[in-house]
């Protein structure tokens, strides 16, 4: 009786957990709600862990191990720097896949012949592992520690995706197939090739990433983060819990809207982004007219501090050279010099969904002061400055004057149509897409070459003088 | 088989809760849902609790599963909050 009570308890327990996950992503998609949110969240997890806390079979080892993973996440998430956002959720939706990963195989070795549930064990196997690889690629890509290969092995990673693929589909047709007892296999031999599949996922997730550029990793963390959400509901369908389905599911679906919101914003198709790539998705382009007309400090400072109105637009480039608090500093600046001062975020912005968001928050910038593109581009050509930092292809008007370009029909930030450009940048490298930038020779643009920190640096001490 | 059936259900539900849920959202929140949404795929935590520990593979295996997930949930929620703790309105 006792027993069944607590079986009981367990279910409406998960079923609270599953409420609170709910109310709290609800929350978490609403400004004024979404620390609270995330709070809500955090006690929904609570709630599904302690009501599992009695069917632990050795405490040591889950004590252990959970004072390990806690203590290794707390130092992550409390010393990460917010420009290593990015590589630090890759890694972590890679640790979700891993974890849904290695429940699958431990449920495995509890079998003893083959049936239909397997197909379920392959499932989270295969999504676990991709989640798992395609995330390691994905930070060691973002961190800049491997920085992409050549167009030889590019091509062939995506063979060697279609492999593992095809191998897998295979793996799974014979557990089907023999779980229907329609086939005989001898159960030490699918023994064998589960141990394949395994190896093989974890493949499929490398060369699946590998040939995806840095410009598209808002894309593919989204679908990661979604993909490590489905291999956790597929582990609670293989373990009959209906509150991982449900959590799994829900972060599932959250991540699958990112990821769509990120390839509209590319005005790209997911197939183009994750099967083709930039290279071969647009024909080549003509030269450029006009020249490049570079401006100095000290008359930028000239230029900015006569103006009313001033749009800031911040790409990778203000990430990297980790300018955000200066940034903010010349904001300041210029308010207190009477010139209305807002920011221009693309969706696309740096390297994952909302990270120049973030970098600004850093900064204390109000968040109602960063418009999108829809919002400010009606009225972009009252803007008196627009100062690029680092941005490249968000702002290059090809996406709108130039059809046959590789990027026509992106929406952007139609800065060009500012009154006058300032860009800052490094060198005249092109963007992510490796696209030329006609902005760059507009006569109203002006560039100003070096480190954006350094740069704006020197603006702001033209201001204090 | 018939649980099955009635678990695949509640996956799809779920699915479609959650699209309904989260379809809009400002680009200020993107990355803290990400993280947030981070932090709850990290239940396969009450998965991994209740695994055998039978063999050393068992204990091994139970042992990552329970440790990765420990680090999404604490890392996640962590982290989210630390982001959302910046984001302020004038």
């Amino acid at each position: 009786m006792m027993g069944l009570d607590f079986a009981l308890i367990q279910q409406l327990g998960y079923i609270f957990a599953a409420v609170l996950f709910i109310y709290g992503l609800k929350m978490l998609s609403k400004e004024d709600t979404a620390a609270r949110g995330n709070l809500v969240s955090s006690s929904g997890m609570l709630v599904a862990v302690l009501v599992t806390i009695v069917e632990i079979i050795n405490p040591i080892l889950v004590l252990s191990a959970v004072l390990l993973g806690g203590l290794i996440g707390s130092i992550f998430a409390l010393r990460v720097k917010m420009t290593s956002i990015p590589e630090m959720v890759a890694l972590f939706n890679g640790f979700g896949g891993l974890s849904s990963f290695f429940l699958a195989w431990s449920e495995f070795n509890t079998l003893s012949e083959t049936s239909l549930i397997m197909v379920i064990t392959y499932a989270t196997v295969l999504i676990g592992g991709i989640t798992f690889s395609g995330s390691v690629v994905a930070f060691l890509k973002l961190s800049e520690i491997y920085r992409g290969s050549n167009d030889a092995f590019n091509k062939f990673s995506k063979w060697l995706l279609i492999v593992c693929l095809v191998f897998i589909f295979i793996a799974i047709l014979q557990v089907l197939l023999s779980g229907l007892g329609l086939v005989n296999f001898d159960f030490e031999f699918i023994k064998k090739i589960f141990i394949a599949v395994l190896i093989v996922s974890i493949i499929s997730g490398l060369a699946f990433v590998i040939p995806i550029g840095g410009g598209d990793m808002p894309v593919v963390i989204s679908l990661l983060n979604s993909l490590s959400g489905i291999a956790a509901a597929s582990a609670g369908v293989l373990l009959t819990n209906t509150a991982l389905i449900v959590a799994g599911c829900l972060v599932g679906a959250s991540g699958l809207i990112l990821t769509l919101i990120m390839a509209k914003s590319m005005n790209r198709t997911l197939f183009n982004i994750f099967f083709v790539g930039y290279e071969s998705s647009g024909s080549s382009q003509g030269e450029i007219d006009g020249e490049i007309k570079p401006i100095s400090a000290d008359d930028a400072y000239l230029v900015v501090e006569a103006a009313r109105s001033v749009l800031v637009v911040p790409g990778y480039g203000m990430a990297v050279a980790q300018a955000q608090h200066v940034v903010k500093e010349l904001g300041d600046l210029l308010e207190e010099n009477g010139c209305e001062v807002s920011y221009g975020i693309h969706p696309v912005a740096g390297r994952m969904p909302g990270h120049m968001n973030v970098l600004l928050a850093e900064a204390n910038v109000s968040y109602d002061n960063l418009l999108e593109p829809k919002d400010i581009n009606p009225s972009m050509e009252t803007v008196d400055i627009a100062i690029v930092i680092g941005a490249n292809d968000v702002v290059n008007p090809s996406a709108t004057e130039e059809p046959g370009s590789p990027i026509y029909g992106m929406p952007i930030l139609e800065v060009h149509k500012a009154k006058t450009v300032i860009v800052l940048k490094r060198s005249m490298a092109s963007g992510f897409a490796g696209v030329q930038n006609p902005l760059f020779f507009k006569e109203n643009t002006r560039m100003l070459f070096g480190d954006a920190k350094e740069s704006i640096s020197k603006l702001v001490s033209e201001f204090k003088e | 088989m018939e649980t099955l059936i009635l678990l695949f259900f509640i996956l799809v539900l779920a699915i479609f809760l959650g699209l309904e849920l989260i379809s809009k959202i400002p680009s200020t929140l993107h990355t803290p849902l990400m993280s947030g949404a981070n932090a709850i795929s990290g239940i396969t935590l009450v998965g991994a609790l209740s695994l055998e520990t039978g063999s050393n593979l068992q204990m091994i295996l139970a042992f990552c599963a329970i440790t990765f997930a420990s680090i999404n949930v604490f890392g996640g929620y962590l982290v989210t909050n630390r982001m959302l703790r910046m984001f302020k309105k004038k």
